[in-house]
């Protein structure tokens, strides 16, 4: 794929006095969710600063389709960042902080005010919109920033941490938004510490830790490549006592035990496809196997395998 | 049709002269431009009230120069700017709100230029509408019969234009440097002290040197000398330096401008975001 269709790290670092950020980080982001994640420190943010040009690289070059963070008049034409920076102009209302942002874009007034009230709209906060800011909740505070970040309909989206403080109802669909987003081919870039959202929502990963990448990819492609770390298979049956004596005499399984219900047997496997194969013969002699699922190629235990069991930022 | 960054321009000045005009934070400014409009105003009504004291017209001129160059340059004008103008890029960056413009796109050399015009135009509105005010107060409590001949056959209009002026030059010069310490510093006070100092002393350095000051201009700007016979601490204000040219003076303070606005912006291209150390 293009460079200018991609976000691209190439060899960044970026040192804040003698500590690091991040370091020698190469990335190629393409279209759809992906997700930074990583604990306290690892540099999410850092990263995130760094594409959207809050902070410049040490050394590195990085590119947001094409563009470079040093042109800020070209690059938010196509980037809506939503910060985690809690803080807001002054004795701004909510409907001022985006229709304000559309004035700077260029936007005359008519447009500026049509696209504030449909982003408005579109996080659900037209009847807060004309109060201020400071006096909203931590959840209005993030969902008119995320209206702030997408009203002028960017093509890369970086969003830091933005379930914080969000409601279920509007979790879900915040969610249902940037699946709808990503769909459309925008770019979207996620940081968060609430791995099953991650899971569910992101199209790739990008593990992170001590400023360092330490993986990076589809969630399932991450997982294959750990080849030291057996695969954990989860299968329903009938008789888990019975098929657990049958797998254990598969070459290609390293460990099996009952799972906590009683109702089904946790395999841990060295060679998934060839485990596959061989329990496709097993079912045909007789155990009745309802369901085989992966029960490890998360991100979450990705993170325990590649990042150890620090607790991912909160 | 417009461009683009004279729109953006626009919106920038709509966003700070909001905040510049009505916030609480920028209420001493009002305070301070009101102050010598108090002593002039108190002024005249004690002479009302005490009409049977002789008025003199010439050293109430004499008064007002002299309060005008030591109190509304040194301390409203200086002090006013330093309030107005610190706080465009620095303010943001203690309120931790400078990520709204740096993530707009916007030029961030357009967005000096609008935050430094809303500062100007704000300034020009309190510090000349101030400077206006308070020559008509000092002269409010003569007959309307010898203002208007000092207005009509004097050089009244002159020397009111010129007092407008060098207070709308000194808020153009003065901005231009707090703007430069509010983006170049993390602490502004102590340089915008040192400025202070270096302002104040400025009679006592060798007149090249009395050059590099944006009071040295302002002085040769002001219509009237201030009296040379005011005694400890006033005299100790006072610039003594040879006036130069009325047009030298405002093509000094305007290029200095231009260059101190020049390195503002160059600073703000290279200003990161990381409120965490600020």
């Amino acid at each position: 794929m293009a460079d200018n269709q991609q976000v691209v790290f190439e060899n960044v670092s970026k040192f804040y006095g003698d500590v690091l950020g991040v370091n020698r980080v190469t990335l190629s982001i393409p279209p759809g969710i992906t997700s930074l994640v990583g604990p306290n420190g690892s540099g999410k943010t850092t990263l995130m600063n760094l594409m959207t040009g809050l902070l410049q690289p040490t050394r590195g070059r990085i590119s947001v389709l094409g563009v470079s963070p040093n042109q800020p008049e070209q690059l938010f034409r196509q980037l809506g960042y939503c910060t985690q920076f809690d803080s807001f102009p002054r004795g701004f209302t909510g409907y001022q902080f985006v229709y304000s942002f559309l004035r700077i874009y260029g936007c005359t007034h008519s447009e500026a005010e049509s696209f504030a009230w449909r982003a408005i709209d579109r996080v659900n906060m037209r009847e807060a919109a004309h109060r201020k800011i400071a006096a909203y909740s931590k959840g209005m505070r993030q969902r008119i920033k995320l209206a702030q970040s997408t009203c002028h309909g960017p093509a890369v989206l970086v969003l830091d941490e933005p379930l914080n403080g969000l409601d279920p109802l509007v979790r879900a669909e915040v969610i249902a938004m940037l699946r709808s987003l990503a769909e459309e081919g925008m770019h979207i870039i996620i940081s968060s510490h609430v791995l099953h959202e991650v899971d569910m929502i992101s199209d790739q990963v990008v593990l992170l830790s001590n400023g360092y990448v330490v993986a990076e990819g589809k969630i399932r492609g991450v997982r294959n490549e750990l080849d030291e770390r057996p695969m954990q298979v989860l299968i329903r049956c009938n008789a888990p006592s019975l098929l657990a004596a049958k797998v254990f005499e598969q070459s290609s399984v390293v460990e099996a035990r009952m799972h906590a219900d009683g109702k089904g047997l946790l395999v841990k496997t060295k060679d998934p496809d060839k485990f596959y194969l061989q329990l496709n013969k097993i079912a045909m002699n007789g155990i009745g196997i309802e369901s085989v699922t992966p029960a490890d190629d998360d991100v979450n235990s990705l993170y325990e395998y590649l990042i150890g069991s620090e607790e991912p930022s909160k | 049709m417009k461009t683009l960054w004279l729109t953006q321009i626009a919106a920038v000045l709509r966003v700070e002269l909001g905040k510049t005009f009505f916030s609480r934070r920028g209420l001493w400014v009002y305070l301070l431009a009101l102050a010598p409009l108090l002593i002039f105003g108190g002024h005249s009504m004690i002479m009302l009230v005490r009409a049977h004291v002789p008025c003199d017209f010439g050293n109430d001129t004499n008064v007002f120069a002299g309060i005008f160059q030591t109190l509304d340059l040194r301390v409203v004008i200086f002090f006013g700017c330093l309030g107005i103008f610190m706080n465009l890029f620095r303010g943001e960056v203690l309120d931790r709100s400078l990520h709204f413009y740096f993530l707009a796109p916007i030029r961030r050399e357009v967005l000096v230029v609008g935050k430094y015009l809303a500062g100007i135009i704000a300034a020009l509105v309190i510090f000349t509408t101030s400077t206006i005010l308070q020559w008509i107060a000092m002269y409010a409590h003569f007959s309307s019969t010898i203002v208007l001949s000092y207005l009509r056959d004097g050089n009244g209009w002159s020397h009111l234009a010129a007092y407008a002026g060098t207070t709308a030059l000194g808020c153009v010069g003065y901005g231009s440097v707090f703007l430069l310490m509010g983006a170049l510093f993390r602490n502004p006070i102590f340089p915008a002290a040192g400025i202070l100092i270096w302002e104040s002393v400025n009679a006592f350095v060798p007149p090249l040197l009395q050059k590099f000051s944006v009071i040295y201009y302002l002085k040769s700007l002001c219509p009237i000398e201030a009296p040379p016979n005011v005694g400890p601490p006033f005299s100790l204000l006072i610039v003594n330096a040879d006036p130069i040219a009325p047009a030298i003076a405002v093509s000094g303070i305007l290029i200095f401008t231009l260059l101190v606005v020049v390195i503002a912006t160059l600073q703000v291209r290279r200003m990161e975001i990381n409120y965490s150390t600020d």
